[in-house]
């Protein structure tokens, strides 16, 4: 994948004609995540890769919520707003609604995005809001020091849930994908040269992006991802999304590409692993994140596992287009104008003098 | 032969009926032709929250009271002259605040068995004496009305519908009102359905000319118009001129407005008309819920709008904590706060001022947020714009606090002239070649710089989090937060210096004892200040805009009073930040029944209190 400049997603948004570097992004404040935290290299990676974009600094806003993510305004270098548990994309709305030149980001986690912030983000996929969404989802409360979170796995062990926990875990992509979401993709910390490449598709993407990273927290949450991470499990873990290439995974077949693969089920309506040998390439199903429809994308986000981590669909599920909330507001606002033509003032006056009236002499 | 015309100075009119009898419409219009008459009036609307209650019963009994007069009046009048009750609904639940001796202009034709049965009557009350105190007038409104519309080609049950313009069509005969207005706004409201606009005119005019040859109206009556201050005048709503006003204050200040907003009763109408007003760059976003509402909108601001969000107490429980965030990240708000009756979701169409503490107060931690009250329908409008001028020069959230009677409530308003309205300077920053330090204070006002996205050099990240004084830093030393707690408060009292001094009705000048108000009482509280001085007892009255920060001459006014008298719909809520604020032993005369109060009622509590005040 490689970023177009061009963009639609980015048409508004002044250009620099200055090279740009990683360190201009960085700010001076002191880095606060504990040692060894997943946030530290999504952070080098959107240092890294923001000067790619080409976009004035003073037009890029990073929005966050509450959370130990939440923190990464501070330490970019754009305009950012720390906003409040769960209303980040709220207030991301009304910021790239007024403004047309900015490229706006939210920065979100699991609990902030899905728990206390779920409406705000339900609502802003179903507008499409031209908007970016990194969701670090580490499955657990880290900021409040370990309670499990709404996609920790089902008896998880935490403070609050010493018996294990009894709540059914949200899918993120799944729920993106049932809010209406235009753009849905997954990527894992990491996997920087992934981690870039999603980013960078999420960004050129007119509407709202939601990106889902899959991010370690060593200290409440160690090695929830270990199985997809792991050298020696990953090729079983990973279900790769490349677009218009089959699906495989798993060790190597014979021809190189995975040995299972996904196929459609025609009895459930959904997608099933398949033996690669068994069935042969031309049954597997090709991956296509730009139909419109968004069944498939579904089936295949429902292959994550919603216990312990073992097997995950990784990639672009899903990448359309819808005209976004901000453009056909703006659309309106200009149609209004052109059909009211005149003087603001006159305009006005005009209006609080309209109705009917009467003189006093 | 011309029947007699008799002269009136003042009447009040109330228009009752089912909520699907469209009384509302008709007093609206016989609110406007009264309007373009001349007279001063003010209008009371009275509505059931379910949008269609089980029709003929008792709670869903709509009704719109009109008071107008030859000379300045103040309120919606405590009691009707006239009762138009379009069923046994409407009569039953009315008749109470009727006089006896006055006029009920009943429809029979609604007198049936079972609308009887559904009120509880158990004979028909318009056969036996028990209206014999009242003069009732007996008209067959759905029958005539059905009469007149034979030949339109529409059915019974739609020519019925028009019966509303029939009552208003013989209540404009009654009281020589001009009628082109009417006949306009149906031919507009109607201009996709010409059988229905001609139906209804019909009906309007089948009612005027009913007045005119049936026995039993004998008399009409005029009310001459109202000596008003030289102007050119329209009638208008508080929630409209509300809505104007915001506008008003985007074009003063340069800024787009944004508005982000949930629905909700008695605020929706903002939402509504700000929507049709796109052309003059306005954005309306409405949000998934109350706390995605100010959420835009706030973004909205961090972004450079002039930016707005409007609700009810309910609303303004699930903002607080975005509102907290506005107070520490200093940018302009405004909050419109339509009261309505509580707690919980309470009355939503009925009026209180119970939410003053909630704004004064309801946030975690010390979060001071000035506040704004408008105190009457037209004085929305600039009270709107006062409410923009601090929000933006002092770069804090501020609170519009109005309430349903001003919001549904209409007057005359003059009209006022663009140019005289104040400039507002949103000053936003930029870059200099010192570094930037996004809470560095202007010394005069201490508000902080607006520096907005797009300002290159200016790049900077703003919080929650408690800042560091000038750097906007995190910072959670303690001999800071102390300093910005501080800072934030000093910042809100520095308002009272751009506040002018208050105005204070005291025409013998001898007046011992002060009554004091806040918001929409302020016409109701006037015209019992006047029957109290009628009286010959003298009173001094005075009315507060700005309910935080106080003006700085409050202080010294009460305590140059023997006595300090506040009427509020509440339990008391400015009475105990009075006395905690000025150590002043307020005298509250409280009221928390949905309703206003009445002017007699409220003479009769202040008499009581002079009488002990040994005036
Ligand atoms: S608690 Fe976990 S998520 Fe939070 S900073 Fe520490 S390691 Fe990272």
């Amino acid at each position: 994948m490689s970023i177009d400049l061009g963009s639609p997603a980015l048409s508004g948004v002044p250009k620099t004609d200055v090279a740009q570097r990683p360190k201009d992004f960085k700010t001076d404040q002191e880095v606060r995540w504990c040692p060894g935290c997943g946030d530290y290299v999504i952070l080098a990676a959107v240092q890294g890769f923001l000067p790619e974009l080409g976009l004035r600094r003073e037009n890029i806003v990073f929005v966050s919520g509450i959370g130990c993510s939440s923190r990464f305004p501070y330490y970019l270098d754009t305009y950012g707003m720390h906003s409040i548990h769960g209303r980040a994309p709220a207030i991301a709305t009304g910021i790239a609604t007024a403004r047309e030149d900015l490229s706006v980001w939210v920065v979100t986690g699991d609990g902030d995005a899905l728990s206390i912030g779920g409406n705000h983000l339900i609502h802003a996929l179903r507008r499409n809001v031209n908007l970016t969404i990194l969701l670090f989802n580490n499955r657990i409360y880290g900021l409040t020091k370990g309670q499990y979170s709404p996609t920790s796995e089902a008896g998880k062990v935490t403070k609050s849930t010493p018996m294990g926990s009894v709540d059914h875990p949200f899918n993120p992509v799944s729920l993106a994908l049932g809010a209406e979401a235009t753009f849905v993709a997954r990527t894992i910390d990491s996997d920087r040269k992934h981690l870039t490449a999603v980013l960078a598709a999420a960004a050129a993407h007119r509407g709202t992006s939601l990106v889902e990273i899959y991010q370690n927290c060593p200290i409440f949450n160690d090695g929830a991802f270990d199985a997809i991470k792991d050298r020696d499990t990953k090729a079983d873990a990973i279900i790769p999304l490349e677009l218009g290439e089959p699906i495989r995974f798993g060790a190597p077949a014979e021809d190189g590409g995975g040995s299972r693969g996904l196929a459609l089920d025609a009895q459930t309506g959904g997608v099933r692993v398949v033996d690669v040998a068994e069935v042969g390439v031309e049954a597997l199903l090709v991956h296509d994140a730009t139909r419109d429809d968004p069944t498939t994308a579904f089936a295949i986000s429902r292959l994550t596992d919603a216990g312990y981590l073992r097997q995950s669909p990784i990639g672009i599920f899903r990448q359309v287009d819808r005209p976004t909330y901000d453009d056909q507001a703006r659309a309106q606002l200009s149609t209004a104008r052109t059909a009211a033509p005149g003087e603001q003032a006159d305009r006005l006056g005009a209006l609080i003098g309209g109705g009917d009236t009467w003189t006093v002499v | 032969m011309a029947k007699p015309v008799q002269q009136l100075d003042r009447v009040v009119i109330r228009f009752a009926g089912d909520s699907g009898d469209g009384m509302q419409l008709a007093g609206d219009q016989f609110t406007s032709e009264t309007a373009v008459f001349g007279n001063d009036l003010s209008t009371l609307p009275n509505f059931p929250a379910e949008i269609r209650a089980p029709a003929g019963t008792l709670p869903g009994v709509s009704s719109f009271q009109l008071h107008f007069a030859d000379h300045e009046i103040t309120t919606p009048g405590d009691a009707p002259d006239v009762l138009v009750a379009m069923n046994p609904a409407a009569l039953k639940a009315n008749l109470p605040d009727l006089p006896v001796g006055r006029d009920i202009i009943v429809n029979t034709d609604e007198f049936g068995a079972r609308n009887l049965a559904k009120v509880g009557y158990a004979t028909n009350p318009l056969d036996g004496d028990s209206l014999d105190s009242w003069r009732v007038h007996k008209v067959p409104l759905t029958s005539m009305t059905i009469e007149a519309l034979a030949g339109t080609g529409l059915g019974k049950k739609d020519a019925a519908r028009a019966r509303n313009m029939f009552a208003l069509g013989l209540l404009s005969w009654m009281y020589h009102r001009p009628t082109d207005g009417t006949l306009r706004f149906l031919e507009k409201k109607f201009a996709k359905l010409p059988q229905v606009a001609a139906a209804n005119i019909a009906a309007f005019r089948a009612g005027w000319n009913y007045g005119e040859t049936t026995e039993s109206f004998a008399v009409s009556y005029e009310v001459k118009p109202a000596p008003m201050r030289p102007g050119v005048y329209r009638n208008i709503s508080g929630n409209l001129a509300l809505s104007y006003g915001l506008i008003a204050a985007s074009r003063q200040s340069g800024l787009p407005l944004f508005l982000g907003a949930y629905p909700i009763t008695p605020a929706s109408d903002i939402l509504h008309e700000l929507s049709k007003h796109k052309g003059f760059g306005v954005r309306t976003f409405q949000a998934e819920d109350e706390i995605a509402g100010i959420g835009a909108a706030l973004g909205a601001a961090f972004g450079g709008a002039l930016a707005v969000t409007t609700t009810s107490g309910p609303g303004i429980a699930l903002k607080s904590e975005t509102i907290g965030l506005a107070v520490s990240l200093e940018l302009p708000l405004v909050i419109c706060d339509i009261q309505r009756g509580g707690p919980s979701t309470g009355l939503p169409t009925k009026t209180e001022q119970t939410d003053l503490l909630q704004v004064m107060f309801g946030r975690n931690g010390e979060a001071p947020v000035p506040i704004v009250a408008p105190q009457s329908p037209g004085d929305c409008f600039d009270a709107a714009i006062e409410a923009a001028r601090i929000a933006l020069t002092y770069r804090t959230p501020v609170f519009l606090l109005s309430d349903g009677y001003l919001a549904n409530g209409s007057e005359p308003w003059s009209i006022p002239d663009l140019d005289g309205l104040p400039e507002l300077a949103p000053d936003f920053a930029v870059a200099t070649d010192r570094p930037f330090l996004p809470y560095e204070r202007d010394p005069a006002t201490l508000a902080r710089p607006w520096a907005i996205p797009g300002t290159a050099g200016l790049e900077h990240r703003i919080g929650g989090l408690e800042k560091a004084d000038e750097t906007g830093e995190i910072s959670y030393d303690p001999a800071n937060h102390d300093l910005m707690v501080r800072l934030r408060q000093s910042k809100v009292d520095r308002i009272a210096q751009s506040i002018p001094p208050l105005l204070v009705d005291d025409p013998s000048g001898a007046a011992g004892v002060l009554v004091l108000g806040w918001g929409s009482t302020h016409g109701v509280i006037d015209a019992a200040c006047h029957r109290v001085r009628r009286r010959g007892v003298p009173v001094a009255q005075v009315h507060l805009r700005h309910l935080n920060p106080f003006p700085s001459d409050l202080g010294d006014l009460l305590h140059r009073y023997d006595r300090v008298v506040l009427p509020e719909l509440n339990l008391g809520q400015l009475a105990l930040l009075l006395r905690a604020c000025y150590l002043v032993d307020v005298v509250s005369i409280n009221q928390v029944n949905g309703m206003p109060f009445r002017a007699a009622d409220l003479e009769e509590a202040l008499w009581h209190v002079l009488q002990g005040a040994g005036t």
